[in-house]
Protein backbone atom coordinates (compact mmCIF):
# COMPACT_ATOMS: atom_id res chain seq x y z
CA UNK A 1 0.00 0.00 0.00
CA UNK A 2 1.39 3.37 -0.99
CA UNK A 3 1.37 6.00 1.74
CA UNK A 4 1.94 9.66 1.00
CA UNK A 5 4.68 11.55 2.80
CA UNK A 6 3.55 14.10 5.43
CA UNK A 7 4.89 17.17 3.58
CA UNK A 8 2.45 19.52 5.34
CA UNK A 9 3.62 18.39 8.77
CA UNK A 10 7.27 18.71 7.73
CA UNK A 11 6.62 22.20 6.39
CA UNK A 12 4.95 23.18 9.70
CA UNK A 13 7.91 21.76 11.62
CA UNK A 14 10.43 23.57 9.42
CA UNK A 15 8.49 26.80 10.02
CA UNK A 16 8.54 26.14 13.79
CA UNK A 17 12.31 25.59 13.68
CA UNK A 18 12.72 28.75 11.60
CA UNK A 19 10.71 30.74 14.15
CA UNK A 20 12.87 29.47 17.00
CA UNK A 21 16.22 29.77 15.25
CA UNK A 22 15.85 32.89 13.15
CA UNK A 23 15.17 35.20 16.08
CA UNK A 24 18.15 33.69 17.90
CA UNK A 25 20.42 34.01 14.86
CA UNK A 26 19.68 37.72 14.58
CA UNK A 27 19.89 38.48 18.31
CA UNK A 28 22.97 36.56 19.39
CA UNK A 29 26.25 38.36 20.06
CA UNK A 30 27.95 36.22 17.45
CA UNK A 31 25.87 38.05 14.81
CA UNK A 32 27.52 41.42 15.49
CA UNK A 33 30.69 40.71 13.45
CA UNK A 34 28.41 39.37 10.70
CA UNK A 35 26.56 42.71 10.54
CA UNK A 36 29.87 44.58 10.52
CA UNK A 37 31.26 42.44 7.69
CA UNK A 38 28.04 42.67 5.67
CA UNK A 39 27.73 46.46 5.84
CA UNK A 40 31.42 47.39 5.70
CA UNK A 41 31.38 47.67 1.87
CA UNK A 42 28.31 49.91 2.14
CA UNK A 43 30.22 52.23 4.51
CA UNK A 44 33.21 52.11 2.17
CA UNK A 45 31.10 53.19 -0.83
CA UNK A 46 29.27 55.80 1.20
CA UNK A 47 32.65 57.30 2.10
CA UNK A 48 33.79 57.04 -1.51
CA UNK A 49 30.69 58.79 -2.85
CA UNK A 50 31.02 61.48 -0.18
CA UNK A 51 34.61 62.08 -1.26
CA UNK A 52 33.38 62.46 -4.85
CA UNK A 53 30.44 64.73 -3.95
CA UNK A 54 32.75 67.00 -1.95
CA UNK A 55 34.88 67.24 -5.09
CA UNK A 56 37.99 65.74 -3.53
CA UNK A 57 38.22 63.09 -6.22
CA UNK A 58 36.81 62.54 -9.69
CA UNK A 59 35.33 59.12 -10.33
CA UNK A 60 35.44 57.01 -13.46
CA UNK A 61 32.48 54.70 -14.02
CA UNK A 62 34.39 51.74 -15.43
CA UNK A 63 37.09 52.03 -12.76
CA UNK A 64 34.53 52.20 -9.93
CA UNK A 65 32.61 49.21 -11.23
CA UNK A 66 35.86 47.25 -11.53
CA UNK A 67 36.80 48.21 -7.96
CA UNK A 68 33.33 47.20 -6.78
CA UNK A 69 33.74 43.82 -8.50
CA UNK A 70 37.16 43.41 -6.83
CA UNK A 71 35.82 44.29 -3.38
CA UNK A 72 32.84 42.00 -3.92
CA UNK A 73 34.86 39.01 -5.09
CA UNK A 74 37.79 39.33 -2.72
CA UNK A 75 36.26 40.83 0.41
CA UNK A 76 32.53 39.94 0.32
CA UNK A 77 32.71 36.46 -1.19
CA UNK A 78 36.11 35.20 -0.04
CA UNK A 79 36.22 36.75 3.42
CA UNK A 80 32.98 38.29 4.72
CA UNK A 81 30.50 35.60 3.68
CA UNK A 82 33.08 32.88 4.23
CA UNK A 83 33.82 33.81 7.86
CA UNK A 84 30.20 34.68 8.63
CA UNK A 85 29.19 31.24 7.37
CA UNK A 86 31.83 29.74 9.66
CA UNK A 87 30.36 31.62 12.63
CA UNK A 88 26.70 30.92 11.84
CA UNK A 89 26.57 27.47 10.30
CA UNK A 90 29.28 25.70 12.25
CA UNK A 91 27.39 26.57 15.40
CA UNK A 92 23.93 25.51 14.25
CA UNK A 93 24.51 22.11 15.84
CA UNK A 94 27.93 22.47 17.47
CA UNK A 95 26.68 25.45 19.51
CA UNK A 96 23.75 23.40 20.81
CA UNK A 97 26.10 20.61 21.81
CA UNK A 98 28.28 23.07 23.71
CA UNK A 99 25.15 24.58 25.33
CA UNK A 100 23.88 21.07 26.05
CA UNK A 101 20.48 21.83 24.55
CA UNK A 102 20.52 19.75 21.38
CA UNK A 103 18.52 17.01 23.11
CA UNK A 104 15.44 19.25 23.17
CA UNK A 105 15.34 19.02 19.38
CA UNK A 106 16.07 15.31 19.47
CA UNK A 107 13.19 14.76 21.91
CA UNK A 108 10.62 16.28 19.55
CA UNK A 109 8.67 14.19 17.04
CA UNK A 110 10.70 15.65 14.21
CA UNK A 111 12.71 13.68 11.66
CA UNK A 112 16.34 14.58 12.03
CA UNK A 113 16.46 15.32 8.29
CA UNK A 114 13.72 17.92 8.83
CA UNK A 115 15.74 19.35 11.68
CA UNK A 116 18.79 19.71 9.41
CA UNK A 117 16.71 21.46 6.75
CA UNK A 118 15.04 23.77 9.28
CA UNK A 119 18.26 24.81 10.96
CA UNK A 120 20.10 25.20 7.65
CA UNK A 121 17.31 27.38 6.25
CA UNK A 122 17.37 29.54 9.38
CA UNK A 123 21.08 30.18 8.81
CA UNK A 124 20.57 30.80 5.09
CA UNK A 125 17.66 33.17 5.72
CA UNK A 126 19.68 35.21 8.19
CA UNK A 127 22.77 35.34 5.94
CA UNK A 128 20.81 36.14 2.77
CA UNK A 129 18.85 38.91 4.48
CA UNK A 130 21.97 40.50 5.99
CA UNK A 131 24.39 40.04 3.10
CA UNK A 132 21.71 40.56 0.44
CA UNK A 133 20.89 43.92 2.04
CA UNK A 134 24.60 44.76 2.45
CA UNK A 135 25.36 43.92 -1.19
CA UNK A 136 22.31 45.75 -2.55
CA UNK A 137 22.99 48.88 -0.48
CA UNK A 138 26.70 49.01 -1.33
CA UNK A 139 26.04 48.43 -5.04
CA UNK A 140 23.28 51.04 -5.18
CA UNK A 141 25.61 53.52 -3.45
CA UNK A 142 28.47 52.66 -5.80
CA UNK A 143 26.31 53.02 -8.91
CA UNK A 144 24.11 55.94 -7.84
CA UNK A 145 26.92 58.37 -7.27
CA UNK A 146 28.04 57.76 -10.87
CA UNK A 147 24.94 59.72 -11.93
CA UNK A 148 26.83 62.80 -10.83
CA UNK A 149 29.87 62.00 -12.99
CA UNK A 150 30.71 61.99 -16.65
CA UNK A 151 30.16 58.21 -16.57
CA UNK A 152 26.43 58.59 -15.94
CA UNK A 153 25.74 56.67 -19.17
CA UNK A 154 26.92 53.41 -17.60
CA UNK A 155 24.35 53.63 -14.79
CA UNK A 156 21.37 51.89 -16.50
CA UNK A 157 23.55 48.98 -17.65
CA UNK A 158 25.21 48.76 -14.24
CA UNK A 159 21.83 48.68 -12.48
CA UNK A 160 20.97 45.57 -14.46
CA UNK A 161 23.81 43.81 -12.61
CA UNK A 162 22.28 44.45 -9.17
CA UNK A 163 20.12 41.28 -9.13
CA UNK A 164 23.15 39.29 -10.33
CA UNK A 165 25.29 40.51 -7.43
CA UNK A 166 22.47 39.82 -4.94
CA UNK A 167 21.90 36.42 -6.53
CA UNK A 168 25.61 35.51 -6.30
CA UNK A 169 25.54 36.65 -2.66
CA UNK A 170 22.59 34.35 -1.98
CA UNK A 171 24.31 31.44 -3.73
CA UNK A 172 27.47 32.08 -1.69
CA UNK A 173 25.39 31.89 1.50
CA UNK A 174 23.79 28.64 0.29
CA UNK A 175 27.10 27.05 -0.72
CA UNK A 176 29.32 28.09 2.16
CA UNK A 177 26.41 27.51 4.56
CA UNK A 178 26.16 23.87 3.50
CA UNK A 179 29.95 23.42 3.62
CA UNK A 180 30.20 24.72 7.18
CA UNK A 181 27.04 22.99 8.40
CA UNK A 182 28.67 19.66 7.49
CA UNK A 183 32.05 20.75 8.84
CA UNK A 184 30.45 21.68 12.17
CA UNK A 185 28.97 18.18 12.39
CA UNK A 186 32.18 16.39 11.47
CA UNK A 187 34.74 18.32 13.51
CA UNK A 188 34.81 19.36 17.15
CA UNK A 189 37.21 22.24 16.58
CA UNK A 190 35.95 24.43 13.73
CA UNK A 191 39.16 26.45 13.33
CA UNK A 192 41.27 23.76 11.64
CA UNK A 193 38.75 22.82 8.92
CA UNK A 194 37.85 26.51 8.38
CA UNK A 195 41.52 27.36 7.78
CA UNK A 196 41.91 24.33 5.51
CA UNK A 197 38.87 25.32 3.42
CA UNK A 198 39.98 28.96 3.28
CA UNK A 199 43.42 27.83 2.07
CA UNK A 200 41.86 25.61 -0.57
CA UNK A 201 39.57 28.39 -1.79
CA UNK A 202 42.59 30.74 -1.92
CA UNK A 203 45.03 28.48 -3.81
CA UNK A 204 42.40 27.32 -6.27
CA UNK A 205 43.52 30.04 -8.69
CA UNK A 206 46.88 28.27 -9.05
CA UNK A 207 45.39 24.81 -9.55
CA UNK A 208 44.44 23.02 -12.77
CA UNK A 209 40.97 23.58 -14.19
CA UNK A 210 39.73 20.17 -13.09
CA UNK A 211 40.51 20.92 -9.41
CA UNK A 212 39.00 24.39 -9.58
CA UNK A 213 35.61 22.71 -10.00
CA UNK A 214 35.83 21.40 -6.41
CA UNK A 215 35.57 24.89 -5.04
CA UNK A 216 32.60 27.12 -4.23
CA UNK A 217 34.40 30.34 -5.15
CA UNK A 218 35.15 29.14 -8.70
CA UNK A 219 31.42 28.86 -9.51
CA UNK A 220 30.61 32.12 -7.74
CA UNK A 221 33.27 34.09 -9.62
CA UNK A 222 32.07 32.56 -12.87
CA UNK A 223 28.67 34.09 -12.17
CA UNK A 224 29.94 37.57 -11.34
CA UNK A 225 29.06 40.14 -14.02
CA UNK A 226 32.52 41.80 -14.01
CA UNK A 227 35.67 39.70 -14.24
CA UNK A 228 38.52 40.91 -12.08
CA UNK A 229 41.98 40.34 -13.59
CA UNK A 230 44.62 38.78 -11.35
CA UNK A 231 47.58 41.07 -10.61
CA UNK A 232 50.96 40.71 -8.93
CA UNK A 233 53.88 38.27 -9.10
CA UNK A 234 51.57 35.30 -8.51
CA UNK A 235 50.14 35.92 -11.96
CA UNK A 236 52.93 33.72 -13.40
CA UNK A 237 51.59 30.71 -11.51
CA UNK A 238 47.90 31.14 -12.16
CA UNK A 239 46.10 28.74 -14.43
CA UNK A 240 43.21 30.26 -16.29
CA UNK A 241 40.14 28.13 -16.70
CA UNK A 242 37.12 28.80 -18.82
CA UNK A 243 34.44 30.25 -16.57
CA UNK A 244 31.57 27.85 -16.08
CA UNK A 245 28.39 29.16 -17.70
CA UNK A 246 25.53 30.17 -15.40
CA UNK A 247 23.32 27.31 -16.57
CA UNK A 248 25.93 24.93 -15.14
CA UNK A 249 27.22 26.99 -12.20
CA UNK A 250 23.87 27.59 -10.55
CA UNK A 251 22.59 24.00 -10.70
CA UNK A 252 26.12 22.84 -9.84
CA UNK A 253 26.18 24.88 -6.66
CA UNK A 254 22.66 23.83 -5.74
CA UNK A 255 23.55 20.17 -6.33
CA UNK A 256 26.68 20.58 -4.20
CA UNK A 257 24.52 22.14 -1.47
CA UNK A 258 21.99 19.30 -1.63
CA UNK A 259 24.77 16.69 -1.50
CA UNK A 260 26.26 18.38 1.57
CA UNK A 261 22.83 18.58 3.24
CA UNK A 262 22.31 14.88 2.58
CA UNK A 263 25.68 14.20 4.21
CA UNK A 264 24.67 16.37 7.19
CA UNK A 265 21.37 14.48 7.46
CA UNK A 266 23.20 11.14 7.47
CA UNK A 267 25.54 12.39 10.18
CA UNK A 268 22.74 13.77 12.34
CA UNK A 269 20.69 10.58 12.01
CA UNK A 270 23.51 8.66 13.69
CA UNK A 271 24.30 11.32 16.25
CA UNK A 272 23.97 10.36 19.91
CA UNK A 273 23.65 12.72 22.82
CA UNK A 274 26.69 12.33 25.05
CA UNK A 275 27.61 15.86 26.05
CA UNK A 276 30.18 14.55 28.49
CA UNK A 277 32.40 13.27 25.73
CA UNK A 278 31.97 16.24 23.40
CA UNK B 1 -1.70 2.14 22.99
CA UNK B 2 -0.63 2.56 26.60
CA UNK B 3 -1.56 -1.10 27.09
CA UNK B 4 1.66 -1.99 25.24
CA UNK B 5 5.06 -2.55 26.79
CA UNK B 6 8.53 -1.19 26.64
CA UNK B 7 10.68 -4.09 25.56
CA UNK B 8 14.46 -4.55 25.67
CA UNK B 9 15.70 -7.64 23.85
CA UNK B 10 19.28 -8.56 24.68
CA UNK B 11 20.32 -4.91 24.61
CA UNK B 12 23.93 -3.86 25.20
CA UNK B 13 25.46 -0.44 24.97
CA UNK B 14 29.17 0.26 25.00
CA UNK B 15 30.71 3.73 24.92
CA UNK B 16 33.93 2.75 23.20
CA UNK B 17 35.45 0.29 25.65
CA UNK B 18 33.25 1.42 28.52
CA UNK B 19 30.20 -0.66 29.35
CA UNK B 20 26.93 1.21 29.61
CA UNK B 21 24.53 -1.70 29.98
CA UNK B 22 24.95 -5.34 29.01
CA UNK B 23 22.51 -8.00 27.87
CA UNK B 24 19.42 -6.28 29.18
CA UNK B 25 16.13 -8.10 28.73
CA UNK B 26 13.13 -6.24 30.08
CA UNK B 27 9.43 -6.00 29.42
CA UNK B 28 8.03 -3.01 31.26
CA UNK B 29 4.26 -2.84 31.74
CA UNK B 30 2.21 0.31 32.38
CA UNK B 31 2.48 1.82 35.86
CA UNK B 32 5.41 3.30 37.73
CA UNK B 33 8.70 1.51 37.22
CA UNK B 34 11.70 2.66 39.20
CA UNK B 35 15.24 2.20 37.94
CA UNK B 36 17.45 1.82 40.98
CA UNK B 37 21.19 1.48 41.21
CA UNK B 38 24.36 3.27 42.22
CA UNK B 39 26.01 5.92 40.09
CA UNK B 40 27.28 4.46 36.84
CA UNK B 41 24.99 1.44 37.06
CA UNK B 42 23.34 2.22 33.72
CA UNK B 43 20.07 3.93 34.71
CA UNK B 44 20.52 6.97 32.48
CA UNK B 45 21.84 4.78 29.65
CA UNK B 46 18.64 2.72 29.79
CA UNK B 47 16.56 5.90 29.65
CA UNK B 48 18.60 7.32 26.80
CA UNK B 49 18.17 4.03 24.95
CA UNK B 50 14.38 4.16 25.38
CA UNK B 51 14.33 7.66 23.92
CA UNK B 52 16.84 7.09 21.13
CA UNK B 53 19.34 9.64 22.47
CA UNK B 54 21.85 6.80 22.33
CA UNK B 55 21.70 3.73 20.10
CA UNK B 56 22.19 0.17 21.31
CA UNK B 57 25.45 -1.51 20.31
CA UNK B 58 23.50 -4.75 20.17
CA UNK B 59 19.90 -5.84 20.63
CA UNK B 60 16.51 -4.31 19.96
CA UNK B 61 14.27 -1.87 21.80
CA UNK B 62 10.59 -1.26 21.25
CA UNK B 63 8.46 1.37 22.97
CA UNK B 64 4.79 0.45 22.61
CA UNK B 65 5.78 -1.18 19.34
CA UNK B 66 7.74 1.84 18.08
CA UNK B 67 11.47 1.80 17.43
CA UNK B 68 13.49 4.61 19.06
CA UNK B 69 14.96 5.15 15.56
CA UNK B 70 11.63 6.65 14.52
CA UNK B 71 11.47 9.97 16.41
CA UNK B 72 8.52 11.19 14.40
CA UNK B 73 6.27 8.49 15.93
CA UNK B 74 8.17 7.90 19.16
CA UNK B 75 7.97 11.39 20.63
CA UNK B 76 4.26 11.66 20.01
CA UNK B 77 3.95 9.08 22.81
CA UNK B 78 7.12 9.63 24.85
CA UNK B 79 8.11 12.50 27.11
CA UNK B 80 11.59 12.60 28.66
CA UNK B 81 12.74 14.69 31.59
CA UNK B 82 16.52 14.43 31.33
CA UNK B 83 19.20 15.06 33.94
CA UNK B 84 20.74 17.85 31.83
CA UNK B 85 20.21 21.12 33.64
CA UNK B 86 20.45 23.29 30.53
CA UNK B 87 17.86 25.24 28.57
CA UNK B 88 17.65 27.21 25.32
CA UNK B 89 18.96 30.69 26.03
CA UNK B 90 16.70 33.65 26.65
CA UNK B 91 13.42 31.76 26.82
CA UNK B 92 10.72 32.17 29.45
CA UNK B 93 9.10 29.08 30.90
CA UNK B 94 6.04 29.67 28.72
CA UNK B 95 8.08 30.17 25.54
CA UNK B 96 10.13 27.06 26.29
CA UNK B 97 7.04 24.84 26.40
CA UNK B 98 5.14 26.67 23.66
CA UNK B 99 7.97 26.47 21.12
CA UNK B 100 8.44 22.79 21.90
CA UNK B 101 4.75 22.15 21.23
CA UNK B 102 4.91 24.08 17.95
CA UNK B 103 7.75 21.78 17.01
CA UNK B 104 5.38 18.89 17.69
CA UNK B 105 3.24 20.32 14.90
CA UNK B 106 0.57 21.77 17.22
CA UNK B 107 -1.39 24.83 16.13
CA UNK B 108 -1.01 28.11 18.03
CA UNK B 109 -4.24 27.53 19.98
CA UNK B 110 -3.42 23.90 20.82
CA UNK B 111 0.13 24.77 21.86
CA UNK B 112 -1.11 27.59 24.05
CA UNK B 113 -3.70 25.41 25.77
CA UNK B 114 -1.33 22.48 26.33
CA UNK B 115 1.35 24.84 27.65
CA UNK B 116 -1.04 26.32 30.21
CA UNK B 117 -2.20 22.83 31.28
CA UNK B 118 1.39 21.62 31.79
CA UNK B 119 2.32 24.78 33.70
CA UNK B 120 -0.67 24.33 35.95
CA UNK B 121 0.03 20.64 36.61
CA UNK B 122 3.59 21.43 37.67
CA UNK B 123 2.72 24.53 39.66
CA UNK B 124 4.64 26.84 37.35
CA UNK B 125 1.85 29.12 36.13
CA UNK B 126 3.01 32.10 38.19
CA UNK B 127 6.62 31.80 37.01
CA UNK B 128 5.72 31.18 33.34
CA UNK B 129 6.60 34.71 32.23
CA UNK B 130 10.06 34.69 33.80
CA UNK B 131 13.19 33.60 31.99
CA UNK B 132 14.21 30.01 32.73
CA UNK B 133 17.76 31.24 33.39
CA UNK B 134 16.43 33.04 36.48
CA UNK B 135 14.66 29.98 37.88
CA UNK B 136 15.77 28.19 41.04
CA UNK B 137 16.97 24.58 40.82
CA UNK B 138 13.53 23.33 41.91
CA UNK B 139 11.74 25.50 39.35
CA UNK B 140 14.07 24.32 36.58
CA UNK B 141 13.29 20.76 37.57
CA UNK B 142 9.57 21.49 37.42
CA UNK B 143 9.73 23.22 34.04
CA UNK B 144 11.64 20.20 32.70
CA UNK B 145 8.86 18.02 34.05
CA UNK B 146 6.29 20.29 32.38
CA UNK B 147 8.25 19.95 29.13
CA UNK B 148 8.11 16.15 29.42
CA UNK B 149 4.34 16.03 30.00
CA UNK B 150 3.14 18.99 27.94
CA UNK B 151 2.28 16.95 24.83
CA UNK B 152 0.37 14.41 26.95
CA UNK B 153 2.55 11.35 26.28
CA UNK B 154 1.75 7.71 27.04
CA UNK B 155 5.28 7.01 28.25
CA UNK B 156 7.01 9.32 30.66
CA UNK B 157 10.72 8.83 31.27
CA UNK B 158 12.01 10.77 34.26
CA UNK B 159 15.68 10.87 35.18
CA UNK B 160 16.01 11.85 38.85
CA UNK B 161 12.85 13.98 38.64
CA UNK B 162 12.71 14.72 42.37
CA UNK B 163 16.20 16.22 42.57
CA UNK B 164 16.17 19.76 43.86
CA UNK B 165 12.49 19.76 44.79
CA UNK B 166 11.41 20.88 48.24
CA UNK B 167 9.27 18.45 50.30
CA UNK B 168 5.99 20.04 49.22
CA UNK B 169 6.95 19.97 45.54
CA UNK B 170 8.15 16.36 45.92
CA UNK B 171 4.81 15.33 47.34
CA UNK B 172 3.00 17.11 44.50
CA UNK B 173 5.27 15.53 41.89
CA UNK B 174 4.75 12.06 43.37
CA UNK B 175 0.98 12.61 43.38
CA UNK B 176 1.21 13.66 39.72
CA UNK B 177 3.21 10.54 38.79
CA UNK B 178 0.68 8.37 40.59
CA UNK B 179 -2.28 9.97 38.86
CA UNK B 180 -0.59 9.62 35.46
CA UNK B 181 0.20 5.96 36.17
CA UNK B 182 -3.40 5.43 37.26
CA UNK B 183 -4.48 6.71 33.84
CA UNK B 184 -2.50 3.84 32.28
CA UNK B 185 0.75 5.63 31.46
CA UNK B 186 4.17 4.05 31.65
CA UNK B 187 6.14 6.15 34.12
CA UNK B 188 9.82 5.22 34.26
CA UNK B 189 11.66 6.92 37.11
CA UNK B 190 15.24 6.76 38.21
CA UNK B 191 16.01 7.86 41.71
CA UNK B 192 18.63 7.59 44.38
CA UNK B 193 16.13 8.15 47.15
CA UNK B 194 15.04 4.64 47.94
CA UNK B 195 12.29 5.30 50.42
CA UNK B 196 10.60 7.50 47.81
CA UNK B 197 11.06 4.81 45.18
CA UNK B 198 9.45 2.42 47.63
CA UNK B 199 6.44 4.68 48.04
CA UNK B 200 6.02 5.46 44.36
CA UNK B 201 6.80 2.42 42.30
CA UNK B 202 4.72 -0.51 41.20
CA UNK B 203 7.82 -2.36 40.07
CA UNK B 204 11.56 -1.87 40.22
CA UNK B 205 14.53 -2.63 38.01
CA UNK B 206 17.70 -2.96 40.06
CA UNK B 207 20.90 -2.22 38.15
CA UNK B 208 24.51 -2.66 39.04
CA UNK B 209 27.57 -2.10 36.83
CA UNK B 210 25.46 -2.17 33.68
CA UNK B 211 23.60 -5.38 34.51
CA UNK B 212 19.99 -5.85 35.58
CA UNK B 213 20.30 -7.71 38.88
CA UNK B 214 16.59 -7.93 39.65
CA UNK B 215 13.27 -6.76 38.27
CA UNK B 216 9.59 -6.97 39.10
CA UNK B 217 7.38 -6.07 42.03
CA UNK B 218 9.55 -5.47 45.05
CA UNK B 219 7.84 -8.13 47.20
CA UNK B 220 8.25 -10.70 44.43
CA UNK B 221 11.93 -9.79 44.07
CA UNK B 222 12.31 -10.05 47.84
CA UNK B 223 10.65 -13.45 48.05
CA UNK B 224 13.08 -14.83 45.46
CA UNK B 225 15.87 -13.95 47.85
CA UNK B 226 14.44 -15.72 50.90
CA UNK B 227 16.90 -18.61 50.76
CA UNK B 228 19.96 -16.41 50.64
CA UNK B 229 18.59 -13.56 52.72
CA UNK B 230 15.84 -14.83 55.07
CA UNK B 231 12.96 -12.39 55.46
CA UNK B 232 12.92 -10.54 58.77
CA UNK B 233 9.51 -10.24 60.40
CA UNK B 234 8.86 -7.95 63.33
CA UNK B 235 6.16 -9.21 65.72
CA UNK B 236 4.91 -6.95 68.52
CA UNK B 237 3.04 -9.12 71.02
CA UNK B 238 2.49 -10.16 74.59
CA UNK B 239 4.89 -12.88 75.86
CA UNK B 240 7.48 -12.59 73.10
CA UNK B 241 9.69 -15.07 74.98
CA UNK B 242 7.07 -17.80 74.59
CA UNK B 243 6.68 -17.01 70.92
CA UNK B 244 10.46 -17.06 70.48
CA UNK B 245 10.61 -20.55 72.01
CA UNK B 246 7.86 -21.73 69.69
CA UNK B 247 9.20 -20.36 66.41
CA UNK B 248 12.79 -21.28 67.17
CA UNK B 249 11.84 -24.94 66.80
CA UNK B 250 10.79 -24.34 63.18
CA UNK B 251 13.30 -25.42 60.49
CA UNK B 252 12.81 -22.36 58.31
CA UNK B 253 13.44 -19.89 61.12
CA UNK B 254 17.14 -19.11 61.18
CA UNK B 255 17.32 -16.38 63.80
CA UNK B 256 15.17 -14.84 66.50
CA UNK B 257 16.08 -11.66 68.31
CA UNK B 258 14.17 -10.13 71.19
CA UNK B 259 13.24 -6.50 70.88
CA UNK B 260 15.05 -4.20 73.32
CA UNK B 261 11.79 -3.10 75.04
CA UNK B 262 10.82 -6.71 75.67
CA UNK B 263 7.50 -6.32 73.82
CA UNK B 264 8.35 -7.98 70.56
CA UNK B 265 10.77 -10.03 68.53
CA UNK B 266 12.44 -10.05 65.15
CA UNK B 267 12.44 -13.42 63.43
CA UNK B 268 14.34 -14.34 60.25
CA UNK B 269 12.66 -16.98 58.13
CA UNK B 270 13.24 -18.64 54.80
CA UNK B 271 9.55 -19.46 54.48
CA UNK B 272 7.34 -16.53 55.49
CA UNK B 273 4.11 -18.41 54.67
CA UNK B 274 4.88 -21.18 57.14
CA UNK B 275 5.96 -18.58 59.69
CA UNK B 276 2.64 -16.75 59.44
CA UNK B 277 0.80 -20.08 59.82
CA UNK B 278 2.75 -20.79 63.00
CA UNK B 279 1.94 -17.32 64.26
CA UNK B 280 -1.79 -17.88 63.64
CA UNK B 281 -1.57 -21.17 65.48
CA UNK B 282 0.07 -19.47 68.47
CA UNK B 283 -2.72 -16.91 68.60
CA UNK B 284 -5.43 -19.57 68.32
CA UNK B 285 -3.84 -21.49 71.15
CA UNK B 286 -3.89 -18.33 73.29
CA UNK B 287 -0.12 -18.37 73.60
CA UNK B 288 0.20 -14.71 72.64
CA UNK B 289 -1.81 -11.56 71.86
CA UNK B 290 -0.54 -9.82 68.75
CA UNK B 291 -0.22 -6.05 68.51
CA UNK B 292 1.36 -5.89 65.04
CA UNK B 293 3.16 -8.01 62.45
CA UNK B 294 5.24 -6.51 59.64
CA UNK B 295 8.08 -7.57 57.39
CA UNK B 296 11.15 -5.55 58.31
CA UNK B 297 13.23 -5.92 55.14
CA UNK B 298 11.01 -6.29 52.11
CA UNK B 299 11.46 -2.73 50.94
CA UNK B 300 13.59 -1.42 48.08
CA UNK B 301 16.30 -0.31 50.46
CA UNK B 302 16.79 -3.78 51.91
CA UNK B 303 16.66 -5.48 48.53
CA UNK B 304 19.18 -2.92 47.27
CA UNK B 305 21.47 -3.60 50.21
CA UNK B 306 21.28 -7.35 49.73
CA UNK B 307 21.79 -7.32 45.97
CA UNK B 308 24.11 -4.42 45.50
CA UNK B 309 25.46 -3.97 49.00
CA UNK B 310 27.81 -1.17 49.78
CA UNK B 311 29.03 -0.75 46.20
CA UNK B 312 26.34 1.87 45.90
CA UNK B 313 26.60 4.97 48.02
CA UNK B 314 24.52 5.43 51.14
CA UNK B 315 21.00 6.16 50.02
Amino acid sequence: MKTSLPWKLWARQVMAILRIELAKNFKRKRAIPVYVLAFLPFLLWQTHSLVHIRGWRTCSGSEDLMVYAGVFQVFVLRLAIFFSAVAIFMNLFRGKIVEKTLHYYFLAPVRREVLVVGKYLSGVAMMVIVFGAGTALSYLTAVNHLKLTASRAVVPAAMADLPVYVGVTALACLGYGAVFLVTGLLFRNPIVPAVAILSWESIIVFLPAVLKKFSVIFYLESLCPVKVPFHGPGLLFTITAEPTPAYLSVPGLILLTLALLALAALRIRKMEISYGTE
Amino acid sequence: MSGGRIVFEDVSKFYGDVLGVNRVNLSIPPGITALVGPNGSGKTTLMNLITGLVRPTRGRISVLGISPDDPERLFKVVGYCTQFDSFPRGKTGYEFLYSSLRLHGKSHAEARELTMTALELTGMTDAAGRRVAAYSKGMRQRIKLAHAICHQPSVLVLDEPLNGLDPMARAEAIALFRSLAAEGLHVIISSHILHEVDCISDQVVLLNSGYVVAEGQIQAVRSEMNQEHPLQIMVRCSRPGALASRVFTLDHVVEVRMHADGRGLLASTRNPDLFYQALNQAVLEGLIDIESVAPADDDVHSVYQYLIGNEGEAL
